[in-house]
This record gives C-alpha cells, sequence and structure tokens, in this order.
C-alpha cells in the first residue's frame, strides 16, 4: 500500500488526471466523499501552479501512516516543480496575492482544504508543496 | 470533451457531462456567447451536476461567461453545484459574486421563468 503514483504534469491535462488519480486513491483508502472532493480541488490548485508558474513538473500521489497504533491513514502529496520558484513565501501565502493575473487565492486556499501544509521555494530553482489529508 | 448546448425557446441549456480541461472551458465560454449571439437567446442554463471539481480556474471561467452574456442583455444561471463542490469552493475561497446558481435543471428554468415573466 506504500506504492507512490506519480504524475507528470505538461500541460492542463495532466491537472484533470492528477486530481482524477488523487480522489481514486481516496476513495479507495475510504475518504467520505466530502473529503475526497476536497483532496482533489487542492490536487487541481497545485497542478495548476505547475502549469502557470513553472510549465513543467510532477505530482507524487502517496499513502502514509499515522504514528504506529495509531491506525490513522491519510493521503500525502508532493507537488514539485523546477519553475522559477516564489520570490516571496510568505506574500504567496497571504489571500489576495498573485503575480500570475490569476485569483490570487492559489496557496491559502489550499491549505484551508487540507490537513497538513508544507511548501519550499527557491529562487530560479523550483517550487515543492508538501500536502497531507488524513482520514477522518 | 465538448459539451452539447440544447436550445428550448428563448432558453439555452448547456449540460457538462464528464471532466472539463481549461480548455475545454474555454471552448464552452466562446460557444456559448456565440449561440446567444446567433439564436438571440435570453438565458442560459450552465448544468454542472457531473463537476466533481470546481477549482479557481472553473469558477472564474464560468464567472466571465455569464458575465459576457450578461453584456448581451440575456441571463446565465449555473445549476447542479454539487454540496461537496460548493464546501470545497467556500474553504478555497472562490465565488461566483452576483452569478445566478439554482438547484437544478428545473429550478433554473422556473427562475429564468419567471425573470422574464416579470421584466415583460
Amino acid at each position: 500500500m506504500d506504492d507512490e503514483t506519480r504524475v507528470r504534469i505538461n500541460s492542463d491535462q495532466d491537472i484533470v488526471v492528477a486530481r482524477q488519480k488523487g480522489r481514486s486513491l481516496a476513495v479507495a483508502l475510504g475518504f467520505s466523499s466530502g473529503d475526497a472532493t476536497l483532496l482533489a480541488t487542492a490536487i487541481s490548485e497545485l497542478a495548476r501552479n505547475i502549469v502557470s508558474y513553472a510549465k513543467t513538473g510532477d505530482i507524487v500521489l502517496k499513502i502514509i501512516h499515522g504514528s504506529a497504533n495509531s491506525g490513522i491513514s491519510g493521503i500525502q502529496v508532493v507537488a514539485r516543480d523546477n519553475g522559477p520558484g516564489i520570490p516571496d513565501v510568505q506574500q504567496a501565502l497571504r489571500d489576495g496575492f498573485s503575480t500570475s493575473g490569476s485569483l490570487g487565492l492559489g496557496l491559502p486556499g489550499v491549505m484551508r482544504l487540507v490537513d497538513e501544509f508544507h511548501i519550499a521555494s527557491v529562487e530560479s530553482q523550483g517550487t515543492t508543496v508538501s500536502i497531507k489529508k488524513w482520514k477522518h | 470533451m465538448e459539451v452539447p448546448i440544447l436550445k428550448q425557446g428563448d432558453f439555452l441549456i448547456a449540460t457538462i457531462q464528464a471532466a472539463l480541461t481549461d480548455e475545454d472551458l474555454l471552448h464552452l465560454r466562446t460557444a456559448l456567447v456565440q449561440h446567444v449571439v446567433r439564436s438571440r437567446s435570453r438565458g442560459v442554463i450552465v448544468d454542472v451536476t457531473s463537476l466533481d471539481v470546481m477549482d479557481s480556474f472553473a469558477s472564474r471561467t464560468l464567472r466571465d461567461l455569464a458575465h459576457m452574456i450578461r453584456l448581451r442583455g440575456a441571463e446565465t444561471v449555473i445549476v447542479g453545484i454539487q454540496p461537496e463542490v460548493a464546501f470545497a469552493m467556500v474553504q478555497l475561497g472562490l465565488r461566483l459574486e452576483d452569478v445566478a446558481t439554482a438547484l437544478d435543471l428545473e429550478e433554473g428554468l422556473a427562475y429564468l421563468n419567471q425573470k422574464f415573466k416579470s421584466s415583460a
């Protein structure tokens, strides 16, 4: 069950593929329909950022387990690109900020959809966003 | 994936039947606006019952579509947003703003009929 699913993100069609794979995995793991939708929507936004800002990258989906005996499981999604990076991550995490003329709600919105959110970005090297959603 | 557009009296009905790529959504927007012009429609219903994800791009494109159609003097109603999708949209911070929504196709038609009856 620890297999990884990797989705190459090159175009808007891959956004749909990535979120559908995320939903399938969530449903297979027993997520509620609502939580599967939240995860699929988060994946859609992360994949969209890759296409908009970096052109290409990949999204890796993985089933994860909580600490021993807790018995909880969840899904980790890592969105990675080698694009321009985000010069000011703190600014990008504030609602209303965007540099591509989009809604500017991307990352703060994604944070609200998931349980854990981590971002690392280096200018002109790329961005990695890692999110986790646990099965409730 | 092309979205079929049906003409029913003064109204157009577009029923989304599968997941749409960004390109599909933009195509739908253009096709609907052109169809409104061609058939002199007064109302448009976009049925999104089958959409399992409404992300920022989809929301923005549907909102733009409704605004463009309004500039033609016609009204758009988005119908069938699923409860989970509505929840995710609000969490994400997405708004359809002043675009009309209705529970389903029937309610959407009732809304348009009412609107044009009262303005007649």
